[in-house]
């Protein structure tokens, strides 16, 4: 009897090293250009090739600009970047979306829609939303820079393998209520460390009913936790999002994979090291408050008090709300905003551009919100324009960007200023994360889109 | 790799919780294509000003504190899965770091570059953070080899967890991919047999 992850991560046993890790095999790898340069320089310190070059897929995303992309990146130390990652997949020859292939894009919403990400697979990249993938049923995890050489030269990793939790989300999601607000009250109620050493699989009614997007952005948000990765179970919903893409299985292997996808899900017996049970029913829009994932809070809830906090967090939390330019105990809702960002792997796709565009159809832009509206992928922008939502967004005084990880970590120039409040759909608060001295506030694209139109903290 | 040896050091107390990888080494330090150079911006944000004039109340910028062995509140290194981060901690010099608890991604990172994540207890810590604000000079020592660390203000010790591969590794200096790289054969074996090929 054994649970999803236990089958994946045995599958891909290579061979355990004796009284250490595992040697874990990777069915694919996704490589950027911020975390990848060292580790292409160590493979030609040791002469080595890469082993899988056909399991390998390379994008520019982290440090390139969402303007003029067209024009040569202004930067000089990220177009040597981003110019060293195109002169290492043509040296090792691999394939690169650089900037401008209409396969462009952040390195987790393109392997998704490309169909690279699948069930039953182990997938790595240097990036820990690299748990994104874990929509599919796949062992997806972020790994450092020395492990992407480990990759690189022998197609395996070493690991130790995690623990395992199964977190339950019982009953259905309220109106307005997606798949952002399910992560943020989680990590809300496990903090943001309560999952470390733990593999997650995300399970119930609530997690069932969300789109391969919605699963893509609780996934993605698991390593808030401190999880590694989370992963939910292959089903239709899975399968019909697959069909047809271009790396996806056709013809017979497509029968062939849907056969074994299908065997893909948790034994009714089977032992989690840890359960966790969760009322979707009771989840409210949610938005943060601090400066990590797990200071967050329903949109119309309160600040906690400082007597609630334990004695060794007082220090952190008096620091994270001095940053913000909070009070313990103080109401967020009606606090003007400045800027407002829709993108980043966490709600880059078209699923959060769809609920964007739909709430501000008719509305206007508030006048002190700066609002920066960047899809995941040239795929994403594709679509937004095929459905009519560029127009839609336009009319509402917004405009869209180019695909990049933008403000998100904000390595290009779209830095939040210091001071200022941003309601981001992306993925961290930490100080400075988005621009040094910003103050993110995290939340879903409803939230994002009501704070847009209105200028303030205000419920969708 | 250098081989890892048995330290005793003074400390650098950190007393904060979660620090994050982004305070650990900003996003825009990572722009970089080589290893170097990280120890100069770590905790940038923290350490230096506007105009990059070091802020003289952190930790790192006052002369009371020095050592190679840094200490700091539970969770130290959630966020990214950045080896800038190991890398500045290392590029500064430390080559411990101790904490009652790590994010599992710095802790890889962090030995994979010879520096070793030691967990203790928060009754452990808390009694390091004590002794170093009465005795800036108190003293550490970590001895990998019996997988100890003693408080020597207080004469306190405790044992941690490394596993054996990893253990060896830095006490020989040899790192993964020489391991790897062993074990090719394996690795064709595996994909012949494997129960799907993608």
């Amino acid at each position: 009897m054994k649970t999803l992850f236990e089958k994946i991560w045995d599958a891909h046993v290579v061979t355990e090293v004796k009284d250490g890790p595992t040697q874990l095999y990777i069915d694919r790898h996704l490589v950027h250009e911020v975390t990848s340069p060292q580790a292409f320089a160590g493979l030609r310190a040791r002469g080595l090739k890469v082993f899988r070059p056909e399991q390998t897929t390379l994008t520019a995303d982290h440090n390139i600009p969402t303007m003029h992309q067209d024009q040569p990146i202004r930067d000089e130390v990220s177009r040597f970047q981003v110019d060293t990652l195109a002169k290492n997949a043509r040296d090792f020859g691999l394939t690169y979306y650089g900037l401008n292939n209409p396969k462009n894009g952040i390195v987790h919403v393109i392997g998704p829609e490309n169909g690279y990400s699948q069930p039953g697979m182990t997938i790595v990249c240097g990036d820990s939303h690299t748990s994104t993938h874990g929509a599919f049923g796949a062992i997806a995890f972020g790994i450092g820079t020395s492990e992407v050489e480990m990759v690189l030269a022998s197609q395996c990793i070493l690991q130790t393998r995690p623990k395992t939790m199964r977190i339950n989300f019982e009953g259905k999601l309220a109106d307005g209520v997606g798949a952002k607000d399910m992560a943020l009250y989680m990590i809300s109620q496990l903090t943001t460390g309560g999952a470390t050493g733990y593999f997650v699989e995300y399970s119930g009614e609530a997690v069932r009913n969300l789109s391969m997007e919605g699963r893509m952005t609780l996934c993605n948000l698991s390593i808030e936790m401190g999880a590694r990765g989370g992963l939910v179970a292959p089903d239709e919903t899975t399968f019909a999002y697959l069909k047809g893409r271009e790396y996806a299985p056709k013809g017979d292997r497509w029968e062939q994979a849907i056969a074994y996808w299908k065997t893909l899900k948790t034994d009714e017996s089977a032992k989690f090291d840890k359960e966790v049970t969760i009322d979707a029913t009771q989840i409210k829009p949610m938005i943060t408050y601090g400066t990590n994932p797990g200071m967050g809070m329903p949109i119309d809830g309160s600040i906690p008090e400082l007597e609630s906090v334990d004695t060794a967090g007082k220090i952190t939390f008096e620091k994270a709300l001095n940053y913000m330019g909070f009070k313990p105990g103080e109401k967020l809702l009606g606090k003007p905003i400045d800027y407002v960002f829709l993108g980043s792997c966490t709600n880059g796709r078209i699923e959060d551009f769809r609920v964007f565009a739909n709430y501000v159809r008719g509305k206007k832009k508030a006048d002190n919100v700066t609002a920066w509206l960047v899809p995941g992928s040239w795929q994403v922008r594709k679509q937004i324009e095929a459905e009519g939502l560029d127009k839609i967004l336009e009319e509402a005084g917004f405009e869209l960007r180019q695909p990049g990880c933008s403000a998100c970590l904000a390595m290009n120039d779209d830095k939040i200023p210091a001071g200022k409040y941003a309601v981001s759909t992306s993925n961290r608060n930490f100080e400075g994360r988005q621009g040094p001295g910003s103050r993110t506030i995290l939340a879903g694209p409803l939230v994002a889109a009501a704070a847009a139109v209105t200028g303030k903290i205000s419920l969708p | 790799m250098q081989k890892f040896q048995t330290i005793t050091s003074t400390y650098v107390p950190l007393p904060i919780e979660n620090v994050d990888t982004d305070q650990i080494i900003p996003a825009r330090f990572l722009k970089a294509t080589t290893r170097e150079g990280f120890g100069n911006n770590l905790f940038a944000d923290w350490r230096y000003d506007k105009e990059g004039n070091p802020k003289p109340d952190f930790v790192l910028n006052d002369p009371t504190y020095s050592g190679e062995i840094l200490v700091a509140g539970k969770n130290f290194g959630s966020g990214s899965s950045r080896e800038h981060a190991a890398w500045a901690i290392a590029g500064y010099g430390f080559k411990v770091v101790v904490s009652s608890f790590f994010a599992d991604i710095f802790r890889n990172n962090a030995l994979n570059n010879g520096v070793l994540p030691v967990v203790v207890s928060s009754n452990f810590l808390n009694s390091l953070f004590e002794s170093v604000q009465k005795n800036p000079k108190a003293t550490i020592t970590v001895n990998l080899e019996a997988q100890t660390i003693r408080n020597n203000e207080t004469g306190e010790q405790e044992s941690f967890e490394i596993n054996a591969y990893k253990k060896e590794c830095l006490l020989k200096g040899l790192d993964d991919i020489d391991y790897l790289l062993s074990n090719k054969d394996k690795i064709e074996t595996y994909e012949k047999k494997r129960p799907f090929v993608y």
